[in-house]
């Protein structure tokens, strides 16, 4: 299979975006070479402004864009654009309902080498809480690249995740339909359902298989849009399937895990295990072996899925 | 300045005096103080030179300004009635639950509101990104931005102040109501910006010094803005926090209470004395 990192995608589809939206400006604040709107730069320099290593002022001029009417994306490293600029991307976005989609790239344990202080596991949460904002966090390169591009007539405060590794395309371009808040029933079954998002759906796709040959029919679902929340696909499969496995690559706390929960306790309570990163920070090492430690692999989702189960 | 032009907006900016001191009163809380010293320049901006039209307050080519110090919103209100955006009885409903007039202007709840701001350093970006878009798609609109002096100390407000000036955006000025008291204290006391007009200097833009108590100066200040070409502009007006009340006046104390009814009544005969004198 393919693999491809969904930060690429974007970069590209950027360009094609600009071809639906003419009025395209893209805001980088010194990243462009590393979230790759720097192809899109290449592509078109007159729509790319980059605005320093100064977060909370291009979520500013993001802002002010928007007001204007133009489509804006301001991009950076989750931890920069969530963490950093969190109070403008509230007060100046979030508050007055803004149209500006915040490209956020490098998100995650899967940084790698650079370590706790990049590996923003934190963003979805942070992002979530806010009124207005959607939360969009793409599984592989066809569904990044579609998300971008529904972004031509979504309006409103966009947050949309992306990843520095290269992961598995299994989407096909001919035939994958993106559709903001809709969950993906990637693999039915009707033992457990196994709720993924972002680089791990690749992950519980995986586990899907291996628990099928050990003789477990377990439901893989992708949600990539963490709000608003696919209510209809997880009620549906608390009811067929009784228990609940989710998979991100975020804290624990305030990410799908709590999503899934929230949604379950108010109308289909089942156990719902969370495989995330536990409320600890990263550290350096290679991504795929980071990923592995922190529990975030079919491996592990197999694991958990079979412990649940009494397996 | 043409004469009449001049009393018809020192009396504009009384009843604007007026109009916050009402809003404040009725609120039992707001920021009288900051809206009393950035009085004049709004009045001006509103009533002698930005191109906006209350009947269609969302014009894609009107000029735009962001009021970065947001809490001064009950000057920005009572100049927007006084240019027909909203009744001037309905400066009574500042801060009231339902009321258009938030505590901090809200973008799209209240007519002529360009952007919502109350986070100091915040409005000043927003400020920068309308005007960049004016440049991208060449439109005639200027775009500005209120701030305070103690504004100054958000690290936001420099980030910005590169911002401008490196993308040569002349179509923004900046007004910097420099009024000297912040809650704390007197700004040199709490955390010194000065000097204002040498930093912003430094920063790559067109500095102009006035007294934002004088008409003619903030007329020759916004021509000579308007005459800028390849950098932002700042306008630093020196002003008297409270201005126009007496008891207000350069009394950090007043940065945000609501006057008691003989306060009010005090401060009302004050401002309807002024005006009785004025359209003598």
């Amino acid at each position: 299979m393919d693999k491809k990192a969904t930060r690429e995608s974007y970069g590209e589809a950027l360009i094609k975006l600009l071809d639906i939206r003419p009025d395209l400006v893209v805001l980088d604040a010194d990243l462009a070479a590393a979230t790759k709107t720097g192809i899109f730069k290449k592509a078109a320099p007159d729509r790319h402004f980059d605005c320093g290593i100064a977060e909370a002022n291009m979520m500013g001029v993001a802002a002010g864009i928007a007001t204007t009417g133009k489509l804006v994306f301001a991009s950076s490293f989750a931890m920069f654009a969530a963490g950093r600029a969190y109070e403008i991307v509230r007060n100046s976005i979030g508050y007055p309902n803004l149209n500006v989609k915040i490209g956020a790239t490098h998100a995650g344990i899967s940084v790698g080498e650079d370590g706790a202080s990049h590996q923003c596991c934190e963003d979805i949460a942070l992002m979530s809480v806010i009124p207005n904002m959607t939360v969009i966090n793409p599984a592989d390169h066809v569904e990044a690249t579609a998300a971008v591009l529904a972004m031509a007539d979504y309006k409103g405060p966009t947050y949309l995740r992306f990843g520095r590794l290269a992961v598995p395309v299994f989407n096909d371009p001919e035939t994958y339909k993106f559709e903001v808040g809709k969950g993906v029933t990637v693999k039915d079954g009707k033992d457990i359902t196994i709720i993924a998002t972002g680089l791990m759906v690749a992950e519980a796709i995986e586990a899907g298989k291996a628990l099928a040959e050990q003789g477990i029919d377990a439901r893989v679902i992708n949600i990539h849009t963490i709000k608003p929340i696919d209510r209809e696909i997880i009620e549906k499969a608390a009811r067929e399937t009784g228990k609940i496995v989710t998979v991100e690559e975020h804290s624990v706390i305030g990410g799908l895990g709590s999503a899934v929960a929230s949604v379950v306790t108010e109308t289909c309570p089942v156990p719902v295990m969370k495989i995330g990163v536990k409320d600890v920070f990263g550290h350096s090492g290679p991504a795929v072996a980071l990923l592995k430690e922190f529990g975030l692999s079919a491996e592990n989702i197999v694991a958990v899925v079979k412990g649940a189960l009494g397996k | 300045m043409d004469a009449t032009l001049k009393k018809n907006l020192e009396i504009t900016a009384t009843k604007v005096r007026m109009g916050v001191i009402e809003g404040v009163y009725n609120a039992k809380a707001g920021h009288p103080g900051g809206s009393l010293s950035v009085a004049d320049t709004l009045t001006y901006l509103y009533m002698a030179r930005m191109h906006v039209d209350p009947a269609n307050p969302g014009m894609e080519d009107r000029d735009r300004l962001v009021l970065s110090k947001g809490h001064t919103a009950p000057a920005l209100y009572s100049v927007l009635a006084q240019r027909g955006f909203f009744p001037v009885e309905e400066l009574k409903t500042l801060r009231k639950q339902g009321s258009r007039l938030q505590g901090h202007p809200s973008l799209g709840k209240c007519p002529g509101i360009d952007m919502s701001t109350g986070s100091l350093g915040q409005g000043v970006s927003t400020a920068c990104g309308m005007a960049l878009s004016g440049k991208i798609s060449n439109e005639s609109y200027k775009v500005y931005a209120v701030l305070g002096d103690g504004e100054l100390e958000e690290g936001q407000v420099w980030e910005s102040a590169m911002f401008a000036a490196h993308y040569q955006l002349d179509n923004l000025v900046y007004i910097v109501d420099n009024n000297n008291l912040q809650i704390d204290g007197p700004i040199t006391q709490v955390m010194n910006p000065y000097p204002i007009d040498s930093k912003f200097e430094a920063f790559g833009w067109h500095v102009i010094n006035i007294n934002g108590h004088d008409f003619d100066e903030i007329e020759k200040a916004f021509d000579e803005a308007e005459k800028i070409s390849g950098q932002p502009t700042v306008i630093i007006q020196k002003t008297t926090k409270g201005k126009g009340v007496s008891y207000m006046e350069n009394n950090v104390s007043w940065h945000g209470a609501a006057p008691n009814e003989e306060q009010y009544n005090i401060a009302m005969n004050e401002l309807k004395a002024h005006l009785a004198e004025l359209e003598k």
